[in-house]
């Protein structure tokens, strides 16, 4: 298709031709022209997000060292004897993300190995809808549920739990549940697509179903699977709303998951409600966070992408 | 009196030569048949009929193509008004998820027609398409529900409804029954009398009953790259190409020897 | 040529395919078929992690609907937010977060569609530069909500906006972190339209342009229709960059134009739900059952438009 739009050039003078274009046809090139310039509009936003976290990132290097932010282990940057260790925001983040992935990745994967290889074509044709539409529930409300109900009604009325009214356990887990569906429909995309003839085959060899599955479809599709699962690790990082509402405001190193913690996220939710003034330290403090935020995502999801083309490559 | 020459054409796709020197006059009012084993790049010559090469990333021509005496791919011709002159039937019906009556209307609206009455050109269309009498109840009705027979003809319908001077067709009846084939080709002999027409076909007998003329391709190995291209070996009346074909490649082709 | 090589690749692929069909079930075959007790607990596994998936959230559900059940009532909808919980309602939150949506839609929509149709029917994939475009728009699908949030407070600093809390800057935000998925959303539905489609049309002397908006575009809509619901819906629920742009205030008017005060229900039901006292939380299980209500009908209407107009081709 894409010679189209370089076959027309404009009328030339000359012999009138029975073959040559009837009508200019201005308002086609300007078509084509904002056709273009709202593609190129997605990399003025990218640019966009590089020139608003450079510039205050740079102001607040030029007044924090690098290294001190990167493995500083104290986080206080609104106390009088200001600190910008970003450690314990990380290993909040770290906590959520591990927590979150744990139960995602086991329980989204069974769901997508039934539904892929053991689900009636009709269950799963009304189960994946669904998982998607649950996949649709906004995360403020999986916040209250992991503040109200799991944090406080299950850890602490029925488990008895030693715990404060907030913990990265509860934000982790009730990430995690949000994460299922995502993992879930990605990875049953992918052993769909793993062709018929290769169960077919290994069938005929005389595996049963578990084996075709396990040694067969799962290795053909991992590339696929692996990809869902950076694409959950990307979800569970940069997740906001859960970890601002069940996993408490208190930036320290987290050392036990029924322990409160701020997450990168959370400091950046939490730090947006107060007053920063622009050109603060406190503002730039945002864009530093939330600069590693970005380039932590970046990351994630270049791998991800590379596993997709592996996936693709493969039929 | 020839209507479309080709002079020494060669059809490239990047760095591949697919097809290599042919030479051809299309007469008006008569069918032609281009026939020849698969690869030997008779579809490929005929969408650089129309241009519809032109989609595909990285084709271009070399040699002339000329319709009517004018250079298709002179500099100041437009492709567009080129496929209006000369339409196209595909190998697979492929009528618009539309009505029955805007897959013939869709044409004449687009290159901008302005028939008095439109109801009376997808009437005739339909007509000459000898699909009229199996459609004339059921005109808003989606073109999907039809045979594909019938979905064949309507793509020639509406290619016949913005009066184009050529048609081409590739291989058109492969995806039918015996018997859509056999009412695609009578109307063929039937549009001929208006239109030329020209064809690719897979089926010998094909070219044998409705041909008036017939071009035998064959591929063969480039003399400085090796890989194989297609050829034109003989064009001749559809007769002599299969009662006393000259080449003895086509006899071998014609006689199922070779193919 | 690039076919043939490609060809020999999947060719070799298919015979490592097979190899490993052959040497890793010629194994497994000595433990039995599908009624083995490893097979049964397997599936039983399966099972399992199905069902304790949907139980997750459909105790989710069930818990809001229970905590919340009590207050949705019409105060919720009709009063303004108050400090006394038992005349609190969502209605500027309501209003807010439709108006927001509403201009999300018609920022990003032409946006991502006009973006969408040139990455998949007019950009030559061969050139560099469109290559990169293409690279950009997967990537900014998967940046973090907060960061857009961060991005538009930046920008509206950059203009020179003072109070960012207005309608225009929450759909800004919005905006920019759906608009690449509209644009994938958008290449799907288009390569899904068949190519003979497209040569149809153009074999018939129509042009690229003509092509796309009376053929390959049309067939396209529903695609486009249900992706775009699904992402404005996600949209709809997303608190983090209006919380950025500080859309966490007290609001007791309703929002009447781009540059108007907002809030919207994500908004609304955080803050609630950091309240200290209970009935706070009950209201914000309450709206949470608004916003979920909403959501869904916006869900159904993308699954009757794709089952509607699911084209057989």
């Amino acid at each position: 298709m894409s010679t189209l739009t370089t076959e027309g050039g404009p009328v030339q003078p000359g012999r009138p031709s029975a073959l040559s274009r009837q009508s200019p046809r201005y308002g086609e090139r300007a078509t084509y022209m904002l056709f273009r310039v709202a593609a190129w509009l997605t990399v003025f936003v990218t640019a966009g997000i590089i020139i608003a976290f450079a510039i205050p990132s740079a102001e607040f290097f030029a007044q924090v060292p690098v290294l001190d932010f990167l493995l500083g282990d104290r986080w206080a940057p609104r106390f009088a004897d200001a600190s910008f260790g970003v450690l314990p925001l990380v290993s909040a983040t770290g906590w959520t993300t591990v927590i979150a992935l744990s139960v995602a990745v086991p329980f989204g994967l069974g769901a997508a190995i039934f539904l892929s290889e053991y689900a009636h074509p009709r269950a799963r044709k009304v189960l994946k809808p669904v998982l998607e539409v649950l996949a649709g529930i906004p995360t403020v409300v999986y916040g209250y549920f992991a503040l109200t109900f799991v944090q406080t009604t299950v850890f602490r009325e029925w488990l008895q739990l030693d715990t404060d009214a907030f913990s990265v356990l509860a934000a982790g887990i009730v990430m995690g549940v949000m994460i299922i569906p995502t993992i879930a429909s990605i990875s049953e995309d992918a052993m769909s697509a793993v062709p018929q003839a290769m169960r077919q085959g290994s069938a005929a060899l005389g595996a049963n179903r578990m084996q075709t599955t396990l040694r067969v479809v799962f290795p053909a599709a991992l590339s696929g699977i692996i990809a869902a699962v950076v694409l959950g690790i990307s979800r569970a990082v940069g997740e906001t709303m859960i970890v601002a509402i069940a996993a408490g405001q208190q930036a320290r190193i987290v050392a036990n998951p029924l322990e409160l913690g701020q997450t990168m996220t959370g400091f950046i939710a939490n730090a947006a409600l107060g007053d920063s003034r622009v050109g603060s330290l406190e503002y730039d403090t945002l864009y530093a966070v939330g600069l590693l935020l970005f380039l932590l995502t970046l990351i994630i999801n270049w791998i991800s992408i590379a596993f997709v083309r592996r996936f693709r490559e493969v039929y | 009196m020839s209507v479309i020459t080709t002079t020494n054409v060669d059809v490239y796709y990047g760095k591949f030569r697919a097809v290599t020197g042919v030479t051809l006059d299309f007469n008006e009012n008569e069918i032609t048949a281009l026939i020849g084993p698969s690869g030997c790049g008779k579809s490929t010559l005929l969408r650089s009929l129309n241009r519809m090469n032109d989609l595909v990333d990285g084709a271009y021509v070399t040699g002339s193509i000329t319709f009517n005496g004018e250079d298709i791919y002179g500099p100041d011709v437009d492709a567009i008004e080129v496929r209006r002159r000369i339409g196209m039937v595909f190998q697979k019906p492929n009528p618009f998820p539309k009505s029955i009556y805007d897959n013939i209307a869709y044409g004449p609206r687009v290159i901008g027609m302005k028939p008095s009455n439109m109801d009376d050109l997808v009437e005739e269309a339909l007509t000459r398409a000898a699909l009229w009498d199996e459609v004339k109840d059921k005109l808003k009705q989606s073109a999907f529900g039809l045979s594909g027979g019938q979905q064949q003809r309507l793509c020639i319908a509406r290619t016949i409804a913005v009066k184009p001077d050529v048609i081409l067709m590739d291989e058109p009846c492969s995806a039918l029954d015996p018997i859509a084939t056999m009412r695609i080709e009578d109307l063929m002999v039937e549009l001929k009398k208006d239109y030329t027409i020209i064809i690719v076909t897979h089926n010998m007998q094909q070219a044998a009953r409705v041909a008036d003329r017939t071009a035998f391709f064959t591929a063969l190995p480039d003399e400085t790259t090796g890989n194989r291209t297609g050829v034109l070996v003989e064009y001749d009346t559809t007769t002599k190409i299969f009662e006393d074909p000259s080449d003895q490649r086509t006899e071998d082709y014609i006689s199922g020897r070779f193919g | 040529m690039a076919d043939e090589k490609k060809e020999k690749k999947s060719q070799k692929k298919q015979k490592k395919i097979r190899a490993l069909i052959v040497t890793k079930s010629v194994r497994g075959r000595a433990q039995g078929g599908d009624n083995s007790a490893t097979s049964i607990v397997f599936l039983g596994v399966l099972w399992l992690s199905l069902f304790l998936a949907f139980a997750f959230l459909v105790t989710l559900i069930v818990t809001t609907l229970i905590d919340g059940a009590t207050r949705l009532d019409g105060t919720l909808i009709t009063e303004f937010p108050a400090s006394r919980p038992e005349r609190a309602g969502a209605r500027p939150a309501i209003l807010g977060s439709m108006m927001v949506i509403g201009f999300t839609a018609l920022f990003t929509l032409p946006l991502g569609i006009a973006a969408g149709v040139h990455l998949e029917e007019f950009s030559d994939r061969n050139k560099w530069y469109n290559r990169i475009v293409e690279l950009n728009v997967q990537n900014l699908a998967a940046v973090p909500s907060i960061v857009y949030g961060l991005l538009t407070l930046g920008a509206l600093t950059a203009l020179g906006v003072e109070n960012k809390n207005i309608v225009a800057g929450g759909a800004m935000a919005l905006s920019l972190l759906i608009l690449p998925v509209i644009i994938i959303v958008t290449r799907e539905a288009l390569r899904s339209v068949p190519e003979e489609i497209r040569q149809g049309s153009l074999a018939l002397g129509a042009t690229p342009l003509q092509t796309l908006f009376r053929s390959t575009l049309p067939s396209a809509v529903p695609g486009i229709a249900t992706g775009s619901i699904l992402a404005l819906s996600r949209a709809l629920g997303e608190a983090a960059p209006l919380l950025i742009l500080g859309a966490l205030v007290f609001v007791s008017f309703d929002p009447n134009g781009l540059l108007s005060g907002y809030t919207t229900l994500p908004i609304q039901i955080f803050n609630w739900t950091g309240r200290p006292q209970e009935e706070f939380h009950t209201l914000a299980a309450s709206a949470s059952i608004v916003l979920l209500g909403l959501l869904l009908a916006m869900n159904a209407i993308a699954i009757v438009i794709r089952n509607r107009y699911q084209k057989r081709w």
